[in-house]
C-alpha cells in the first residue's frame, strides 16, 4: 500500500497516522481508520461495566427466586442440599461463565460486529485483509481476551486477597498484565494480542449525511425584472490561478457551514488576493460563482490527469 | 402525478447543474440514497423488514456505489458527497461481506465436520502435546517418588486435604469411593466445568507468547496428576485411582490436550511461519485453532457433568472404565474417522 499513500484520494483525518487503505474484493480501495487507542479503551470500561450489571442483574433474580421459594414453603426448605438452591447456584454459574466468555462472541458475531460499548463510541469490528469477517476469527480474538484482562484480574485480586505473593511475584505478574494490556500502544494497527490471532482489526465507523449541491446552477442567474439570465461574475484565467484544490475545498466548507461573517472575511481575502474591489452584501452569490468557476476548471484538469494540491502547486 | 413533478424537478435540476461533476452526481443520487436507506435499516437489525427488491437490490447497488466512488475520486472535487460516498461504500460494503453465516448454520458445519477437520488439521501440535502430556505426568511422579516433600510444591493445598504421602489405603480409598455430598453435585459439576474451561483457553491464549507457557502449564498440571498417582500407587490404589479418574478423565484430559495442542500450534505459527508473513500465519493458525477451543468447551461441559455426577454416582471401578473408555472411543472415532470421507471427496472433486 505504501505507493498508493502518495493518491490525492486518500483521506486526511484528524490523526493521519491512524488512516489505512483496505482493498475490497471488488478491488476498490477504501479508506479506514483505526480506532485509537482511547476509543478502545472507553469501548472495553463500558463492556465491563455491562457485564459486571448483567452478573449483578442474574444474582440479584437468583435471590429473589430463593426468597420466593423461602416464603412460599417456609424456612430452611431452600436450605436443603437437594432444594432449589443448587438449581439457582448451577444457573449462577453458567450465566457468569457465558456473561465472561459469550458477550463479546454473541455481539461481534452480529451484523455491526460490535459490542454495546464498542457502539457507543463508535467502532467495529473488521477482518484486517477485506474479507468477510469470520466465526473462528470472532471465537479466536475473544478467547485471548481471557489473558489479557481476566487473568490479570483474577490473578490480582487473589493474590491480593491470599495475601501469599512475595514482592517479586507480584511485580512479575503486574508486568505480565502490562505487557498484554499495552500491546496496542506498541504497534501502528493498534491491534490487540487477540486481533492478532484473528486477522482482524477495529476500525471507527463512518456515518455522514448527503448534503446538498454546494453552489447550484451559481453560474447563471435569473434577473427577477426581466427573467433573462444573466452572468454576474466572469472570472480571467489569471483571477482562477491562485488557487488549488485545497483551497477549493476549504471554500466548500465555508460555503455549507460557515457564517454570514465568515462569508464576509473569505469575500474580502479573496477579492485582495485577484485585485479585486469587494462588494457588499452579495458575498454567497460572489462565493458561489467564484467556487464553481474553481472547480470547474480544476475538475477540467483532473480529466486531463492533471492535479493542483494546493496554492502552492504548480497551476495547471 | 407527483412523482412526475419530482422526476421533472429532478430533471431540471439536472440540465442547469453548471458542472459535469455535479451533473453526475444529481443522475446518481436516488440509487445512492436508496442504499443508504437499506443498509440503515440492516445496520439497525430490520434485516427481515427489507423487502424482496431491496435485497435484490442490495448487491448491484453496492457495486454501482463503488463504480460512482472510483469515477467521483478521479473526476469530483466535491469534498461532502465524496466523503458520503466513502463512508457509504464502506458500511454497505460491512452489510455485503458481514457475518453471513446464522448461528444456526454455523453450528451444524462445526458438529458436521468442521470441527473434527479442525482437530485433524493440528494432528502433529496434538502429538508434542500428548508427548509433554506424558512427560510431565512421569516428571510428578518420579519427582515425588524420589522425595515425598515434592508433593506438597506441586499440589495446592485444597486438593491435598487428605490425599498425602503417607496417607492409610483406607482414607484414600475414601477419596476414591466416597459417598458423601452427592446432593451438591449439580453446583460441584457447574463449578468444575467454569474452571477447567478457565484452564482450557489458558493454555490455548498461552501459546501466543511461541507455546512455551503452554508447554509449562501441561507440564505443571499433568505433574500434579502424576504426584497423585505415586501418592496412589503407594498404597495399591493405582487400578482404582486411574479408575476414577477416567471416567470424566479420558474426556477432560482430551479437551486439555486439545487446548494445549491449539495453543502450541499458534505459537508454532508465529515462530515458523513459513512462506506467509507472520501475522499471516498467526491468523491462519489463530482461526483453526479458534474452531478446535470452541469444541474443548463443549467437551469440557461433558467432562464437568461426567465428573460431577457419573463419578459421584459409579462406584464400582469396572464400570468407570466402561463409560471412560466409551468416552475416550467416542472423541477417537468423531475427530478422526467421521467427516473424513466428505472431506476427502469434497478435496478430490476440487482437484479434478
Amino acid at each position: 500500500m505504501s505507493n498508493a499513500a502518495t493518491e490525492p484520494w486518500i483521506r486526511r483525518s484528524a490523526n493521519p497516522k491512524l488512516d489505512r487503505v483496505m482493498v475490497s474484493p471488488e478491488g476498490v480501495p477504501l479508506n479506514v481508520t483505526v480506532a485509537t487507542a482511547g476509543a478502545r479503551a472507553g469501548a472495553l470500561t463500558l463492556d465491563i461495566i455491562i457485564i459486571m450489571g448483567l452478573i449483578l442483574g442474574v444474582s440479584l433474580i437468583g435471590l429473589l427466586i430463593l426468597w420466593a421459594f423461602e416464603s412460599a414453603f417456609g424456612g430452611g426448605a431452600s436450605l436443603e442440599q437437594s432444594g432449589p438452591l443448587n438449581v439457582v447456584a448451577v444457573l449462577w454459574i453458567i450465566a457468569v461463565f457465558l456473561f465472561r466468555n459469550a458477550y463479546f462472541l454473541y455481539f461481534e458475531l452480529g451484523e455491526r460486529a460490535a459490542t454495546w460499548g464498542k457502539r457507543a463510541v463508535g467502532i467495529r469490528v473488521a477482518a484486517r485483509d477485506g474479507g468477510r469477517l469470520t466465526a473462528e476469527a470472532v471465537i479466536a480474538r475473544n478467547i485471548i481476551r481471557d489473558i489479557e484482562l481476566f487473568l490479570p484480574l483474577v490473578f490480582l485480586s487473589s493474590g491480593e486477597a491470599s495475601g501469599n505473593m512475595t514482592e517479586f511475584t507480584a511485580w512479575a505478574g503486574f508486568l505480565w498484565v502490562l505487557m498484554f494490556l499495552l500491546f496496542p500502544l506498541f504497534n501502528k494497527d493498534r491491534l490487540r494480542c487477540g486481533d492478532l490471532i484473528a486477522g482482524t482489526w477495529v476500525i471507527q465507523n463512518v456515518k455522514r449525511n448527503l448534503d446538498g449541491v454546494v453552489a447550484p446552477s451559481s453560474e447563471v442567474s435569473i434577473d427577477p425584472a426581466n427573467g433573462k439570465e444573466t452572468s454576474r461574475y466572469e472570472f480571467s484565467d489569471a483571477d482562477l490561478a491562485v488557487y488549488g484544490e485545497y483551497e477549493l475545498q476549504t471554500l466548500e466548507s465555508v460555503l455549507r457551514t460557515g457564517t454570514d461573517e465568515a462569508l464576509l472575511t473569505v469575500t474580502s481575502s479573496i477579492c485582495n488576493k485577484i485585485g479585486w474591489e469587494p462588494g457588499v452584501g452579495d458575498e454567497r452569490n460572489f462565493l458561489e460563482a467564484y467556487y464553481t468557476a474553481l472547480r470547474a476548471k480544476l475538475e477540467r484538469g483532473m480529466r486531463f490527469g492533471k492535479r493542483r494540491k494546493d496554492k502552492f502547486s504548480a497551476d495547471i | 402525478m407527483a412523482s412526475v413533478a419530482t422526476d421533472l424537478a429532478a430533471q431540471q435540476a439536472i440540465e442547469t447543474a453548471a458542472l459535469k461533476s455535479d451533473r453526475f452526481r444529481l443522475e446518481r443520487e436516488a440509487d445512492w440514497i436508496r442504499l443508504d436507506e437499506i443498509v440503515t435499516k440492516m445496520e439497525k437489525g430490520k434485516t427481515r423488514r427489507l423487502s424482496d427488491d431491496d435485497v435484490l437490490a442490495l448487491p448491484t447497488l453496492y457495486r454501482t456505489l463503488l463504480s460512482s466512488l472510483s469515477i467521483a475520486r478521479e473526476s469530483s472535487l466535491d469534498a461532502g458527497m465524496i466523503d458520503y460516498l466513502e463512508g457509504l461504500a464502506l458500511r454497505s460494503y460491512f452489510m455485503v461481506y458481514g457475518t453471513q453465516t446464522s448461528f444456526g448454520r454455523w453450528f451444524k458445519g462445526f458438529f458436521g465436520g468442521g470441527w473434527s477437520q479442525a482437530v485433524r488439521d493440528i494432528k502433529l501440535d496434538i502429538w508434542i502435546a500428548l508427548f509433554v502430556m506424558i512427560a510431565g505426568t512421569l516428571i510428578g511422579y518420579a519427582l515425588v517418588a524420589g522425595d515425598s516433600d515434592w508433593y506438597y510444591a506441586l499440589v495446592p493445598g485444597n486438593f491435598a486435604d487428605v490425599r498425602v504421602p503417607g496417607a492409610s489405603e483406607a482414607a484414600l480409598r475414601g477419596t476414591l469411593f466416597g459417598t458423601e455430598n452427592q446432593d451438591g453435585l449439580g453446583v460441584f459439576a457447574a463449578y468444575l466445568f467454569s474452571n477447567n474451561a478457565q484452564v482450557a483457553i489458558l493454555a490455548f491464549a498461552l501459546g501466543f507468547a511461541f507455546a512455551i507457557p503452554s508447554i509449562l502449564l501441561l507440564i505443571h498440571n499433568m505433574a500434579l496428576l502424576g504426584a497423585m498417582l505415586w501418592v496412589f500407587a503407594q498404597r495399591g490404589l493405582t487400578v482404582e485411582f486411574v479408575g476414577w479418574l477416567s471416567i470424566h478423565g479420558t474426556t477432560e484430559l482430551f479437551a486439555i490436550l486439545l487446548a494445549g495442542a491449539a495453543g502450541i500450534h499458534v505459537g508454532r505459527s508465529i515462530a515458523f511461519p513459513g512462506t506467509k508473513s507472520h501475522l499471516t500465519a498467526a491468523s491462519d493458525a489463530g482461526k483453526r485453532a479458534a474452531l478446535v477451543m470452541a469444541g474443548v468447551v463443549i467437551m469440557l461441559i461433558c467432562a464437568g457433568l461426567l465428573e460431577g455426577f457419573a463419578r459421584q454416582l459409579i462406584n464400582d471401578t469396572g464400570l468407570r472404565y466402561l463409560v471412560g473408555g466409551a468416552m475416550l472411543t467416542f472423541w477417537l472415532t468423531y475427530f478422526f474417522l467421521f467427516g473424513r470421507r466428505k472431506a476427502d471427496a469434497m478435496n478430490s472433486g476440487m482437484t479434478s
